[in-house]
């Protein structure tokens, strides 16, 4: 897929035309960077502990509080604490997520807030594209005090092919690759815009690559991140943050449908073997515990599902568990391939 | 905010460079919405200004890369410094000069390398200078007025990164301004960075001491540190400088060679469950608790900036040296009170010697009676004669300062001000002269509460005279041959000291620095009275009492403070002159002591 050319070039010329004789936008707000900070907001949740963050950024999207945010483990807390950008402090609620795009939409008891508009027909930025990062990377800022603001130029708008082992990422559609580095600690959820201060992206996860060691500055562009929201709102239940993590394979896909995940290491032991399934034909029961894909022990349902994500369709799939005190092992045959993400194939 | 002229240069660039992507965008498609303008006369004015653009800043590139310091420290290490002084005054981060010691080499872009000596340290602020030799012509950088700098400012970085400039060309990067006012934890050391500037401009290890300039080339702060955590440590977009407003409130205590300390309310504050900011613990001894600041008062302002959080407030405090008196204003009961205290210092000397021997700031534990511990190698506390011969000469160890050298060269520089304030030379009468034939200052006027008063000053005896009374002080006379104590007292009664301090002030004025006494430069200070204005600061101690006599540019003393003791309330003395008087003579004294006004004396009548 390719990214369109640029958005409404001879609007944007003469919008930076006025804007070099300071008549496009009056007062305060009129700085790029100060209009978006007022739509971008510090939130606070949980983790702080072995690299996970319990910061992040999130951005207003509805005049009543509706605040969208990269997916996350910051999010899996009963108590989120949302600041805006004039310091006042609200608590958050996780109306929902969205486990293709990786992103969730919060929601505060706010009113008349300042906001962007999010929408499916917002064109992409072109490559080149100069562009300003938002975001409350390494929490530096605090109460009224505004969010990092950071410049760069989007780099290349490609899909987030994530080849197995290297990123870790649901995500297979579109992103802005930026030159800069913008997916610092508390980054993810900050905002992208062009410099006039409008919505193109929010920034992504931290995302480095396992072999080579670097880290991925990216960005999901306004139009996936309007369809994310659409799809929350769209009244499916709220998922979970906790099993969202990015890049796993389901087990269910196998026919396997494991104890609720609950801890951080959940044993995987078997609750139920789908009818018809790889897993019925190759003889699990339930209470059968999951101890090693292959010859790489699991220790968690976590570690199954990032066994299996390991693996390519069509590889050959041989489990071992213990049964009433015995290993036993079972060959499941080829590995049924994912289905594609529902990435929204636009014409272009 | 940023002056007019700079926003537009950023509106300018902005829109060139927008446009000179949509000119490159030959596949550009049809306009979505209505607005279009023809695209062919934008873009022939459009390449006017990329061009222009360019130019203006590869010229303020250049001509601020002249300013920038390579600094080498061979196996030590080295880093960046920018040259503020044409006689060669150098700003650099303490953290590294602190392995480099007294005397380093540094290079500038001419291509020259010029010997370098260490002048004062601010290890708290992690702030230090150096003063290059040679010349008297270096190109300096002019410092700007941070608080001026705005987020999205364009900002650019000149250094030594990775000490990559061993053909002594400095590197520069760019990026824009990303964060105001930040506060930077003291993270595993005690480098505070309060108040500081973020910019995504690249900094790297090696950029440190090196400017920050604004798109003007002025420079707006000193790089020296960034957030790096699990890149290693290599730029990530977030780098940190030390505000030039916070850098021009320690100039002085660092041209005077002295071991700057950072200021202390003597009191802590925390968020109440309303989001005030309010006393959560405050000392006893502190300047802040005689003034009347208590607990659960809230704190509204410092040092003339408002205090919404926390943060800002150690932002403030965080920018201010010892010693500095700021007016700070409280609520109470809904009722806003504001006073003015005086700042202790965070540290002691002791403290300060242990920072800079690259301790943490503990004194060292006492050992064992017969064992003497190993002393840690200091290269901030080298023998003079291990120094280059160069530099010899330029460098004298004392305990509390960093080279009292430079504390001799601001005082003689201050003498001469002084001197030529007075339209005198300062060495016309020696002090040692005997008394006979200096006839004593006498003041006359009237009060502006009501009465008049008199006031005489001789080099032995003083007296003042005011309605409520006469008082009279005398030295003590000298025992068994050891020299004149002059025996202070507080008289007036309630003023604190006021003949004293007039007797020092007249010292100071008529022998310059030979008083009696132990003189210092002390530093700067902003002039009481003149918000802003930063005068010079010159410290006398003479027995338990110790006086500081402030100088304005003109070379004038606009006011002297005056403690009779160490834990005594000090006498406030300030002058004031006629607008086209510069020659020391005071129109008006306004005395104050402990918080409260003694008197104003308005004078008619001065003699000699």
């Amino acid at each position: 897929m390719t990214c369109s050319v640029p958005l409404r070039p001879f609007g944007l010329l003469l919008l930076a035309l006025l804007a070099q004789q300071g008549s496009v936008f009056a007062g305060e707000a009129t700085e790029p960077g100060a209009y978006a900070a007022q739509r971008v907001v510090k939130l606070y949740g949980a983790g702080g502990i072995r690299g996970l963050e319990s910061y992040q950024t999130g951005i207003l999207v509805s005049p009543a509080g509706h605040i969208v945010t990269a997916l996350s483990t910051a999010l899996d807390s009963e108590a989120i604490d949302c600041v805006l950008d004039d310091g006042r402090r609200y608590p958050a609620r996780l109306l929902g997520a969205d486990l293709t795009r990786e992103l969730a939409v919060l929601e505060i008891d706010g009113e008349n807030l300042p906001c962007f508009s999010l929408s499916t027909t917002t064109p992409r930025a072109a490559v080149g594209s100069r562009v300003l990062a938002l975001s409350n990377l390494f929490g530096v800022a605090v109460g009224d005090e505004r969010v990092s603001l950071q410049h760069g130029v989007i780099a290349a708008c490609v899909p987030l092919r994530a080849r197995r082992g290297a990123h870790e990422a649901a995500y297979r559609g579109d992103v802005y690759i930026l030159d800069c580095t913008t997916n610092n600690p508390g980054s993810p959820g900050g905002c992208l815009t062009d410099w006039q201060g409008r919505l193109l992206g929010m920034l992504g996860k931290e995302l480095r690559a396992e072999p080579s060691g670097v880290w991925l500055s990216y960005a999901l562009p306004a139009d996936e991140l309007a369809r994310g929201y659409e799809q929350v709102l769209s009244g499916k239940p709220p998922v979970d943050p906790g099993a969202a993590t990015a890049g796993d394979y389901d087990p269910r896909l196998l026919g396997l449908q494991l104890v609720p995940d609950l801890l951080d290491q959940t044993p995987a032991y078997v609750e139920t073997v789908l009818p018809e399934s790889a897993a019925a034909a190759a003889g699990l029961e339930p209470d059968d515990l999951l101890v090693a894909v292959g010859d790489r022990t699991i220790n968690s349902q976590r570690a199954l599902r990032q066994e299996l994500a390991r693996l390519l369709p069509g590889d050959s799939i041989r489990l071992s568990l213990i049964r009433a005190g015995a290993i036993v092992t079972v060959d499941l045959g080829p590995l049924p391939a994912r289905p594609e993400p529902a990435t929204a194939e636009e014409p272009q | 905010m940023t002056a007019p002229a700079d926003r537009r240069s950023w509106f300018h660039l902005a829109a060139a460079i927008v446009i000179g992507q949509l000119c490159a965008a030959t596949a550009a498609a049809a306009p979505e919405g209505g607005a279009t303008v023809a695209p062919e006369p934008a873009a022939t004015v459009s390449f006017d200004l990329v061009l222009a653009a360019e130019r203006r800043r590869t010229e303020t590139i250049a001509a601020a890369a002249e300013t920038a310091v390579a600094i080498f420290a061979g196996a030590a290490g080295g880093g960046s410094g920018v040259l503020i002084s044409p006689d060669g005054y150098a700003l650099t981060n303490f953290h590294v000069v602190q392995p480099a010691g007294i005397a380093m080499q540094c290079g500038l872009n001419d291509g020259q390398l010029y010997d370098a000596v260490l002048v004062g340290l601010d290890p708290t602020g992690d702030l230090a200078m150096i003063k290059l030799l040679g010349r008297t012509d270096f190109p300096a950088a002019k410092l700007a007025d941070s608080d001026a700098v705005s987020i999205g400012d364009e900002c650019f970085v000149i250094g030594n990164p990775f000490l990559l400039a061993t053909d002594l060309q400095p590197s520069v990067s760019a990026g824009i301004v990303s964060g105001v006012h930040r506060y930077q934890f003291p993270a595993g050391t005690i480098l505070e960075y309060a108040d500081c500037l973020q910019v995504d401009a690249a900094i790297n290890p090696g950029n440190s001491g090196g400017g920050l300039f604004d798109a003007a080339g002025r420079l707006i702060g000193i790089n020296g540190r960034a957030s790096f955590e699990k890149r290693g440590r290599i730029n990530v977009g977030v780098g940190y400088a030390i505000s030039s407003n916070q850098v021009r409130n320690f100039l002085g205590v660092l041209r005077g060679g002295r071991l700057a300390d950072h200021a202390t309310l003597g009191a802590t504050v925390a968020t109440s469950f309303d989001g005030r900011v309010v006393v959560s613990d405050i000392l006893e001894s502190s300047d802040a608790w005689r003034r009347g600041l208590r607990i659960d008062d809230e704190v509204v302002a410092l040092a003339g900036r408002p205090v919404r959080s926390v943060n800002a407030f150690k932002n403030v405090l965080g920018t201010l040296p010892a010693g500095w008196r700021v007016p700070l204003v409280y609520r109470r009961e809904g009722r806003p009170t504001e006073i003015v205290v005086e700042l202790a210092g965070v540290h002691t000397t002791a403290m300060l010697a242990d920072i800079i021997s690259g301790g943490r700031g503990k004194p060292a534990p006492p050992g064992k009676p017969g064992e003497q511990p190993e002393p840690r190698p200091n290269p901030l506390a080298q023998k003079p004669e291990d120094l280059p011969e160069a530099i010899r000469p330029l460098y004298e160890p004392r305990l509390g300062f960093t080279n009292f050298h430079f504390n001799r060269v601001e005082l003689e520089r201050v003498a001469a001000l002084i001197a030529a304030g007075s339209g005198r030379a300062p060495d016309e009468q020696a002090a040692d002269q005997p008394d006979a034939g200096r006839p004593a200052w006498t003041f006359r006027g009237r009060l502006e509460q009501g009465g008049s008063f008199e006031i005489e000053l001789a080099d032995q005896a003083a007296s003042i005279s005011l309605p409520t009374g006469v008082s009279r002080w005398e030295p003590v006379a000298a025992e068994a041959g050891l020299a004149a104590e002059a025996g202070f007292d507080a008289s007036p009664p309630g003023s604190g000291g006021m003949l004293a301090a007039l007797t020092l002030w007249r010292q100071l004025l008529r022998d310059g620095m030979a008083s009696s006494g132990r003189m210092i430069y002390w530093g700067q200070q902003p002039q009481v009275g003149a918000a802003g204005e930063l005068v010079d600061v010159l410290e006398l101690t003479s027995g338990a009492g110790r006086a500081r006599f402030q100088v304005a540019a003109s070379g004038t003393v606009v006011a002297v403070d005056f403690l009779l003791s160490p834990t005594a309330e000090p006498c406030e003395l300030q002058f004031r002159f006629a607008a086209d008087q510069s020659n020391q003579r005071p129109t008006a004294m306004v005395v104050q002591h402990a918080g409260r006004r003694f008197a104003t004396f308005l004078i008619e009548e001065a003699s000699p």
